[in-house]
């Protein structure tokens, strides 16, 4: 066992691994000097905890969308950012007329289920018509015509949006019920973040309930798996593909009316920075892996809400939160130093990666 | 009868789908804007040519040149097709009128609406709308049913004559360095737009010139191949030193900063002798070519194409004048980068989008070592810097290629990526702040100089970027076929099979890494000299991904596919510049169709375009 392990390790191997082992050093060390020094409460990190939770829930559902289009299609969907950013602000307008309508202060309740529709369908739609106009003629195309296609398209979705609509920043209106905190002792508790984790892990069960059980989900899985024995096997390829980015953009839909809920303002460039977030959760996770995706989505939120102040402070960094990016790709360097397939994917075979 | 009901469906599905099109231009104030400028100057505006535009290639597209039909069909089938665009429209302007959606839609101003009905109040304006509509959808229509012979011609001169209208400020200001009479450039532009007896003229000349190219061409060739071998010697040479004189002459209108003692008379003869005497000379006196008259006609013939170009290259920044100098200049750095990136991806195939890392490195390099305010107060010369800006790129390229070295495909491309965010994130922090200047950026670089002359503009910078880009493209070029290429490219074919063949992976891959950095590393370099001032937030990734989309649009792995793609996600935005908040959207949009239309770029790499066309005929087997 040991000779074959040396045989097997290279002076790469040792020099990757170094690097790993270097960032996980100072990392370490950096948490010890702040746990010591004493700066934060455990109240703090629970806070930090709980608000990275919520933020990660929302990378997680965008995430999703990246990772299943993955799946079936084996290219990176990087006007996905945008999609998740149409329906929000298709949805602003919406709320907006709500709020001065005195609806959203009268039915809080049915007003928000009819923002979270339009957002999810206005997504779907900017979706459906991504696939078809940028991605479908390109199916035999080399793999990274697509990929210019959709940094196009994501550039076409953002400069459309600031020019129909004006490229100010538009106010989401504050809504009664979820403003507001439970009091634990010396913790605040937003409702908003608790409402933004419920509906965010409601949402991934019924979607791993979808993916798992359902019939379309399970031809969704055939397509992933191989396209041309799909079709013989008498599923409709494309009809999957295309229900696949519905899904995919009805979470980001309601990840965005969560995020601008919780953020109060939308505007044309919103779905960029989230958008590479949740690249990075899905690659994290190990990309084409719907599981993955979702705690990867999770680690990111919180390590980057936890990261700063726990890594940095302590090594009297001024200013932490600035390195708030660092942290999230530093951490996927790492993990992928040590999986390089991400942290739940399974080895692909050359074709897949 | 249902062959009818079938081109009926299509011109609907059409119609309508162009019309919400011209509907969605119209509402993002595109109509609106274009029409400050003219096309033809007092006709027609640049807006409504676009409008218009919109029809005609509706009916064109859509009847098709494909399919025979009659000239009547056609017409129709076009009509209708714009049509329904029109009436799309004048539902727009009737919304617009009855119902308040400003409140949502900016853009939908009473200012759209007028322009949609040309000026007029509703009952005359909405059926000229119609009008005009069906009236170009079918000239469209018809105009795709044309003989090829006529049509191309046709098509060629209005897009000329478009063209024209789209870039008046480039060729204006273009013209205006020659030192030509003012009255010809009058005669030819108004103040924004073409003159009316200008577009015309245009217009006839490039019909004339299209239609005419294919007879004239091979005219030429049979009338050259006829002559004797001495005729032919003699013609040859000729034309070489009719070239070298043409060249001269117009190097006397350009304002090239010439010592004021050299005459006019002496200027020609030295261009001449550069361009014409000194070319078809070497090529006279070559020994090898002594024996060989029928090699050396022909070479001559290509130094009579090749010395006009580089007369160009040689004096493009007086041509241009100073802002499109600029221009150029960032080309140039961008076609710096693509030769880089082109290496990594195109070559080795390893998807690196973070590549805008190493043009910051670059770029930070020379600041902390040249600025007299930087926190080495080091104030080295430029050239003492640039070595060492080098050195720093393309070790920056090892050291953050180490750990990516198993990675594949899109894990790569997300971890470089990050990669490019550290780096800008960094720069910017406060962490770093007493060393990069945080967000303030390193200030007062000095401009490199030659022989104690700093080059103060961007048109003596054009220079130091020629020179930087012949070399890069020289070493791509010699790297391409030698061992290294054919390893880089064996290893984007297959990584397994080429470790199995014997192919060191991780020398061969730092290698790509470390040479692609180090073209950016110039880039950057030259950058920073040039604009005397840094800010982390021009490194972002939005560099990195101009420099891919400029890589594949040209064409994979292809050298002279980085210069087209280059040229094309660089004029492209400039040259909308007049366009300023479309111009993103825009260039999206022209992405996204490039990419439909040629998704094996520009100019392809010979090997690349081979693959795809036998990728294709399996396909096609297989379907």
């Amino acid at each position: 066992m040991r000779q074959r392990l040396a045989g097997r390790l290279t002076l790469t191997d040792l020099a990757v691994w170094g690097i790993g082992f270097a960032i996980l050093a100072v990392a370490i060390w950096g948490t010890v000097a702040t746990l010591r020094s004493g700066a934060y409460s455990p109240t703090d990190w629970v806070s930090f905890f709980i608000f990275g939770l919520a933020q990660g829930g929302v990378y997680a559902l965008i995430a999703l969308g990246y990772t299943m289009v993955y799946g079936v299609l084996l290219m990176i969907n990087f006007a996905h950012g945008e999609v998740f950013m149409s329906g929000t602000y298709i949805a602003y307008y919406v709320i907006n007329a709500f709020d001065k309508a005195g609806f959203l202060d009268a039915y809080p309740i049915p007003a928000l289920l009819i923002i979270f529709a339009v957002a999810v369908i206005v997504s779907s739609i900017v979706a459906v018509l991504l696939e078809r106009i940028a991605y479908r003629p390109l199916r035999r195309a080399p793999r990274l015509v697509p990929l210019i296609t959709a940094i196009g398209a994501s550039f076409f979705l953002q400069y459309a949006f600031a020019r129909l609509f004006g490229s100010g920043m538009k106010r989401y209106p504050d809504v009664q019920v979820l403003s507001g905190y439970w009091q634990v002792g010396q913790l605040k508790i937003l409702h908003m973040n608790v409402i933004m984790i419920a509906a965010a892990i409601s949402m991934m069960i019924g979607l791993y309930w979808f993916v798992q059980r359902t019939k379309t989900g399970k031809a969704i899985r055939a397509v992933a798996e191989d396209k041309d024995v799909a079709a013989l096997m008498g599923i409709d390829v494309d009809r999957m593909i295309v229900i696949t980015f519905i899904v995919g953009a009805a979470l980001a839909g309601a990840a965005g009316v969560l995020f601008a809920l919780y953020n109060k303002q939308v505007t044309h460039t919103m779905g960029f920075i989230p958008g590479i977030k949740a690249f990075t959760a899905a690659v994290l996770g190990g990309i084409g892996n719907i599981p993955g995706a979702m705690f990867g989505g999770l680690f990111i939120g919180i390590f980057e809400s936890i990261g700063p102040s726990l890594f940095f402070s302590g090594l009297g960094v001024p200013s932490p939160s600035q390195l708030k990016d660092v942290i999230a790709f530093v951490m996927l360097v790492v993990v992928l130093i040590f999986r390089p397939t991400g942290l739940l994917g399974e080895i692909l075979a050359e074709k897949k990666a | 009868m249902s062959e009818l009901q079938h081109a009926l469906k299509a011109s609907l599905k059409m119609g309508l789908i162009l019309g919400l099109v011209a509907v969605f231009v119209a509402l993002t104030g595109l109509i609106e804007d274009f029409n400050e400028l003219d096309v033809i100057s007092g006709v027609i505006g640049l807006g409504h040519a676009i409008l218009l535009l919109i029809s005609m290639v509706g009916g064109y597209v859509a009847v098709g040149t494909r399919e025979k039909r009659g000239y009547l069909t056609a017409g129709l089938m076009g009509g209708l097709i714009g049509l329904l665009i029109a009436i799309v429209l004048a539902l727009l302007v009737v919304v617009v009128r009855s119902v308040d959606i400003r409140s949502v839609f900016v853009n939908a101003t009473e200012a759209l609406i007028t322009l949609l009905i040309f000026g007029k109040d509703l009952n005359p304006g909405i059926p000229i709308l119609l009008v005009a509509g069906s009236v170009l959808g079918a000239l469209g229509g018809i105009f795709s049913q044309l003989p090829p012979r006529i049509r191309t011609p046709l098509l060629t001169g209005l897009g000329v004559v478009l063209l024209f209208g789209v870039l008046q400020e480039l060729v204006g200001g273009i013209l205006a360095n020659f030192d030509l009479p003012k009255r010809f450039v009058r005669f030819l532009f108004a103040s924004k737009g073409l003159t009316p007896i200008g577009a015309l003229l245009l217009f006839v000349l490039t019909v004339l010139v299209s239609a005419g190219g294919p007879y004239i061409r091979p005219a030429l060739r049979n009338a050259y191949d006829q002559l004797n071998p001495a005729q032919k010697s003699i013609a040859a040479t000729g034309l070489l030193l009719i070239v070298g004189l043409v060249v001269a002459l117009i190097f006397l209108r350009l304002p090239v900063p010439v010592p004021e003692t050299m005459g006019g008379a002496v200027q020609a003869l030295l261009v001449f002798g550069l361009f014409g005497l000194l070319p078809a000379a070497i090529v006279w006196l070559l020994p090898s070519l002594r024996r060989q008259p029928a090699q050396r006609d022909k070479l001559l013939l290509r130094a009579s194409q090749l010395s006009p170009a580089l007369f160009v290259l040689a004096t493009l920044p007086f041509m241009l004048g100073l802002y499109w100098s600029d221009v150029f200049d960032n080309f140039g750095l961008f076609v710096l980068m693509g030769l880089g990136l082109n290496i990594v991806v195109g070559f080795a195939g390893l998807l690196d989008l973070g590549y805008v890392a190493f043009y910051a490195i670059g770029a930070y390099t020379v600041g902390v070592l040249t600025s007299p305010r930087a926190w080495l107060g080091a104030e080295w010369s430029f050239w003492a810097a640039w070595p060492i800006a080098f050195g720093i790129a393309a070790l920056a390229g090892i050291i953050l290629g180490v750990p990516v070295l198993r990675m594949r495909g899109d894990y790569l491309a997300i971890v470089t990526l990050g990669f490019g965010e550290i780096i800008r994130v960094l720069a910017n922090s406060d962490l770093l702040k007493p060393y990069f200047g945080g967000a303030q950026g390193i200030l007062e670089i000095p401009k490199p100089q030659i022989a104690g002359l700093p080059l103060l503009t961007s048109q003596h910078i054009y220079y130091l970027i020629l020179a930087g880009c012949l070399i890069t493209i020289f070493i791509s070029w010699r790297l391409k076929d030698s061992r290294l290429g054919r390893a880089w490219i064996a290893i984007r074919e297959d990584e397994d099979v080429a470790q199995a063949m014997g192919i060191n992976l991780v020398k061969y891959k730092l290698m790509a890494f470390a040479i692609g950095a180090l073209f950016a590393g110039v880039s950057g370099a030259i950058q920073a000299s040039k604009l005397s001032s840094i800010y982390p937030h021009s490194f972002n990734l939005i560099v990195s991904i101009n420099v891919l989309c400029l890589i594949i649009v040209g064409g994979l792995a292809s050298i002279p596919g980085v210069i087209v793609g280059a040229w094309i996600m660089l004029f492209l935005p400039e040259v909308l510049r007049f366009a300023a908040e479309y111009r993103i959207m825009l260039y999206g949009v022209a992405l996204v169709v490039m990419m439909l239309v040629r998704p094996e770029g520009f100019w392809p790499a010979a090997q690349r375009r081979r693959e795809l066309r036998e990728e294709a005929e399996i396909a096609g087997g297989e379907g």
